[in-house]
C-alpha cells in the first residue's frame, strides 16, 4: 500500500477482526479434533459405543416417513400417479415344467386321446414364446447387479423417481441434507477414514517387527480390532449382530454373501480373520503387505489366481494349522446387490474344513452399500458411502456346517448357501454371479432342447414299451 | 439426476401407450423402468446385445426368434443401414401381444383389432416359424424351427417326418406350405387367450 502512511499500514497489517478470525479456527480446531478423540477415536480402540449412532438413525427414519408422506400428498394434488417400486415380481409366472405346459395346451387344442404318440403339435412353441416374452418382462437374474428401489425416499438424489413432485419444504429439507451430508459428514468421514488406514498400516509394521509368539499374536489382534472400528466409524454404519456364539473358531472357513468391499469391514471388526485375496498394486497393495506383517494372510499373485490347485492347497494348509485364524470368503465371487444370494464357487467347500455360514443384510434407506461395479470404480464408490447417511446392516452368525456322508461339494455349497438367504431373508438362486459379466453357458439351453426333444420322441425304453 | 433414466416418460406419451396397447398406466411406468434397466447404452433404444444379456432368455431354445419379433419389418433402403434398434414403442407394441383378453374389450372396435386379440395372438406365434416373412409356413422354414427346439437329440430323418406329417395335417390347399389362414383353422380349439398372455401382478 504505498500511497499510505506509516500508521495506517500497521493498522491494516494488526488488524483486530483477523485476530479475532485466528483465534476462533484456532478453537474450532482444537474442539474438533478433542470431540473426534472423545467421541470416535477412543471409543474404537476399547470396542465400547455411546449410542449417538442409534439416536442418529432413529431421526432420520422419522424424516424419512415425512418426506415420502410430502411427495404423496404433491402427487396427489397433482393427480398423478406416483412410481411405486415393487421388489416383488411384476408378473404372475407359474412354476409348471415344460412338459406339463406344453401337454395342457395340447390337450386344450385336441380330442385325440393323450396316450396315442401325439408327436409335434404347431402349438408348442407357445409355450417358448410365452416364457421367452416373460423373461424379457421381468427375470431373477439381471435385476440383482443394480441397487435395490426403495420405497420411500431417503433425501437422496440418487434414489429419487418423484422428483417433480417436491414441494419447497421439502427441497429445502433435501438441501439442508446435502449440506449436512457433504459439509459436515464427509469430511469426518474421509479424516477418520485415513487415520483408520494409516494406522492400520504403521502399526501393522510395528507388531511385524515382534518374534512370533503369543504376544505378537495378541497385539496384531488388538491392532487390527482397533483400525477396523475406527473405519466402521468412518462409514457411520450402524451394525447389529446376532448369535455371536457362533462365531468362527480358528481352522475352519468362513463363508459370507457379498455385496461390497465393506463387508471385509463390518466383519473384521467385530472378530479376526485371514483375508483371502489377490494382491493389488497402489494404495491397496500397501495395505495388504503391511498386514500380512503381523497375522498370515492369503494373498496370491495374479498368475496364481488360475491354478486351483495352488489355491486349494494353500488353503487347506492354512487351515490345517490350528493356531491361525479363520479363513474369511465370499463364494459367490462378485457383488450382488443384496436383495439374493447366487450360485456360491465350490472351491471353498472342497476342502474339508469347518464351514462357518455369515448372513449379512444391509437396511438400504440409509445408504445403499451395494458396489456396481460396471457403473462405479472404487474411489466413487467410496465416496458415494461416505455422503450417505449411513450404512446399516445385520449380521447373523449361522451354526457351524461341514460336509455330510455322500454329500458333494456343490450339494454342500447349496446347503450352505439355503441356510444364509433364509437367514438375511434374500432369494435362494442358483444362477452365477459371473452373469453379471459373462454370456450363460450353453448346457442350459442344451437341457432344455433335450427335455422337448423327449416329449417328441420319447426314450428308447418308451418306444420298446409301445 | 442419480442413476434413473436419463429421460422420464411424459404423461402424454404415457396416454397414448395407453391407447395403442392397452396397458394401465401403472403397467406402463414398471415396464418403462425394466426398459431403461436394460437399456445399458442409456440411449434410449435396445439392441439385440441388450436381449442376450438377459439370462433366461438366453437359454431359451427359441430366444433369438422371439428377439427378432421386436425389431421392426426390414423394409430398408440401403442393404449396409439397418435399424436393429428399437425405442420403448416398439417394444409396448410387441408386449402387447401377450396382454390377458378381457371381456369389455371383445367387442368394443371391430374394425381397428386390438394388439391382443386371439388373431394377433396366432400371427405373432405365426411369425416364430415363418422367417422371410412372406406369410407362409414352408417345409424349410419349420424344419429350421424345429431344429431350433430340439437340439442335437432327434436326427435329420425323424424330424424331416415330423415336419413332412405336420404340414400334411394342416396344408389343405395343397401348395406344401402352411398358411396364416390353415394355421388358425389347426389351432382353432386351442386355449390361445390363455396359454399367450401374461399376467400382471399389479
Amino acid at each position: 500500500f504505498p500511497g499510505l502512511c506509516d500508521s495506517c499500514r500497521m493498522e491494516l497489517f494488526f488488524n483486530p477482526f483477523d485476530n479475532l478470525v485466528c483465534i476462533l479456527l484456532g478453537i474450532s480446531f482444537t474442539v474438533w479434533f478433542t470431540l473426534l478423540l472423545v467421541f470416535i477415536i477412543v471409543p474404537a480402540i476399547f470396542g465400547v459405543s455411546f449410542g449417538i449412532r442409534r439416536l442418529y438413525m432413529k431421526t432420520l427414519l422419522k424424516v424419512f416417513e415425512w418426506a415420502t408422506l410430502r411427495i404423496e400428498r404433491g402427487a396427489k394434488e397433482k393427480n398423478h400417479l406416483l412410481y411405486k417400486p415393487y421388489s416383488n415380481a411384476i408378473i404372475a409366472k407359474e412354476p409348471t415344467s415344460l412338459e406339463e405346459e406344453i401337454k395342457e395346451i395340447r390337450r386344450s387344442g385336441s380330442n385325440k386321446d393323450l396316450d396315442s404318440a401325439t408327436e409335434f403339435e404347431l402349438s408348442d412353441i407357445f409355450y417358448f414364446a410365452r416364457r421367452g416374452v416373460e423373461s424379457i418382462m421381468d427375470d431373477e437374474v439381471t435385476k440383482r447387479f443394480t441397487a435395490e428401489e426403495l420405497k420411500s425416499w431417503n433425501l437422496l438424489t440418487r434414489s429419487n423417481y418423484n422428483f417433480h413432485y417436491i414441494s419447497l419444504r421439502l427441497t429445502v429439507l433435501w438441501g439442508l441434507g446435502l449440506l449436512i451430508r457433504y459439509g459436515f459428514l464427509l469430511p469426518l468421514r474421509v479424516t477418520l477414514a485415513f487415520t483408520g488406514v494409516g494406522l492400520l498400516v504403521f502399526l501393522t509394521s510395528v507388531v511385524g517387527l515382534l518374534p512370533n509368539g503369543r504376544m505378537k499374536n495378541f497385539l496384531s489382534e488388538k491392532v487390527h480390532l482397533m483400525c477396523y472400528r475406527i473405519c466402521v466409524r468412518a462409514l457411520t454404519a450402524i451394525i447389529t449382530y446376532h448369535d455371536s456364539e457362533n462365531k468362527p473358531k480358528n481352522g475352519g472357513i468362513c463363508v459370507a454373501n457379498h455385496t461390497s468391499p465393506i463387508d471385509v469391514i463390518i466383519l473384521a471388526s467385530d472378530g479376526c480373520y485371514a483375508m483371502v485375496g489377490q494382491i493389488h498394486g497402489g494404495l491397496m497393495g500397501v495395505i495388504q503387505r503391511s498386514m500380512v506383517k503381523a497375522c498370515p494372510h492369503i494373498w496370491f499373485e495374479r498368475s496364481e489366481v488360475k491354478d486351483r490347485h495352488l489355491v486349494a492347497k494353500r488353503l487347506s494348509d492354512h487351515v490345517e494349522d490350528k493356531s491361525k485364524l479363520p479363513i474369511l470368503i465370499f463364494p459367490e465371487g462378485t457383488c450382488i446387490n443384496n436383495t439374493s444370494v447366487m450360485m456360491f464357487k465350490k472351491g471353498s467347500f472342497e476342502i474339508g474344513a469347518t464351514v462357518y455360514p455369515v448372513a449379512i443384510k444391509y437396511d438400504p434407506r440409509f445408504g445403499d452399500a451395494f458396489w456396481n461395479s460396471s457403473k462405479f470404480g472404487m474411489v466413487n464408490y467410496l465416496l458415494r458411502m461416505m455422503s450417505s447417511w449411513a450404512i446399516v446392516c445385520s449380521v447373523w452368525y449361522l451354526p457351524p456346517m461341514s460336509r455330510e456322508e455322500g454329500e458333494d461339494a456343490v450339494q454342500f455349497a447349496n446347503r450352505v448357501k439355503a441356510a444364509i438367504a433364509r437367514q438375511g431373508g434374500l432369494v435362494d438362486l442358483l444362477w452365477d454371479g459371473g452373469l453379471k459379466r459373462a454370456k450363460v453357458k450353453d448346457t442350459f439351453k442344451e437341457e432344455q432342447q433335450k427335455l422337448y426333444s423327449k416329449m417328441l420322441v420319447g426314450t428308447q425304453e418308451d418306444r420298446s414299451r409301445s | 439426476m442419480g442413476s434413473r433414466a436419463s429421460r422420464l416418460l411424459r404423461e402424454e406419451e404415457i396416454e397414448e401407450i395407453k391407447k395403442e396397447t392397452g396397458f394401465s398406466h401403472s403397467q406402463i411406468t414398471r415396464l418403462y423402468s425394466r426398459f431403461t434397466s436394460l437399456d445399458k447404452g442409456e440411449n434410449g433404444t435396445l439392441s439385440r446385445e441388450d436381449f442376450q444379456r438377459i439370462p433366461e432368455l438366453a437359454i431359451n431354445p427359441l430366444g433369438d426368434r422371439i428377439i427378432n419379433a421386436f425389431f421392426p419389418e426390414g423394409y430398408f433402403v440401403l442393404v449396409i443401414f439397418r435399424e436393429d434398434q428399437v425405442n420403448f414403442r416398439g417394444f409396448m407394441r410387441t408386449l402387447a401381444h401377450f396382454r390377458p383378453i378381457e371381456d369389455n374389450e371383445k367387442n368394443k372396435n371391430p374394425a381397428t383389432e386390438p394388439l391382443n386379440s386371439r388373431t394377433n395372438k396366432l400371427l405373432f406365434a405365426f411369425r416364430l416359424y415363418d422367417l422371410d416373412r412372406d406369410d407362409k409356413i414352408s417345409r424349410d422354414e419349420l424344419l429350421q424351427v424345429l431344429r431350433m427346439m430340439v437340439g442335437v437329440n432327434i436326427s435329420d430323418e425323424q424330424l424331416g417326418s415330423i415336419a413332412d406329417r405336420t404340414i400334411q395335417e394342416a396344408d389343405t390347399n395343397g401348395d406344401s406350405c402352411i398358411s396364416f389362414n390353415e394355421f388358425i383353422k389347426v389351432l382353432e380349439k386351442v386355449d390361445v387367450e390363455q396359454k399367450m398372455s401374461i399376467r400382471f401382478l399389479h
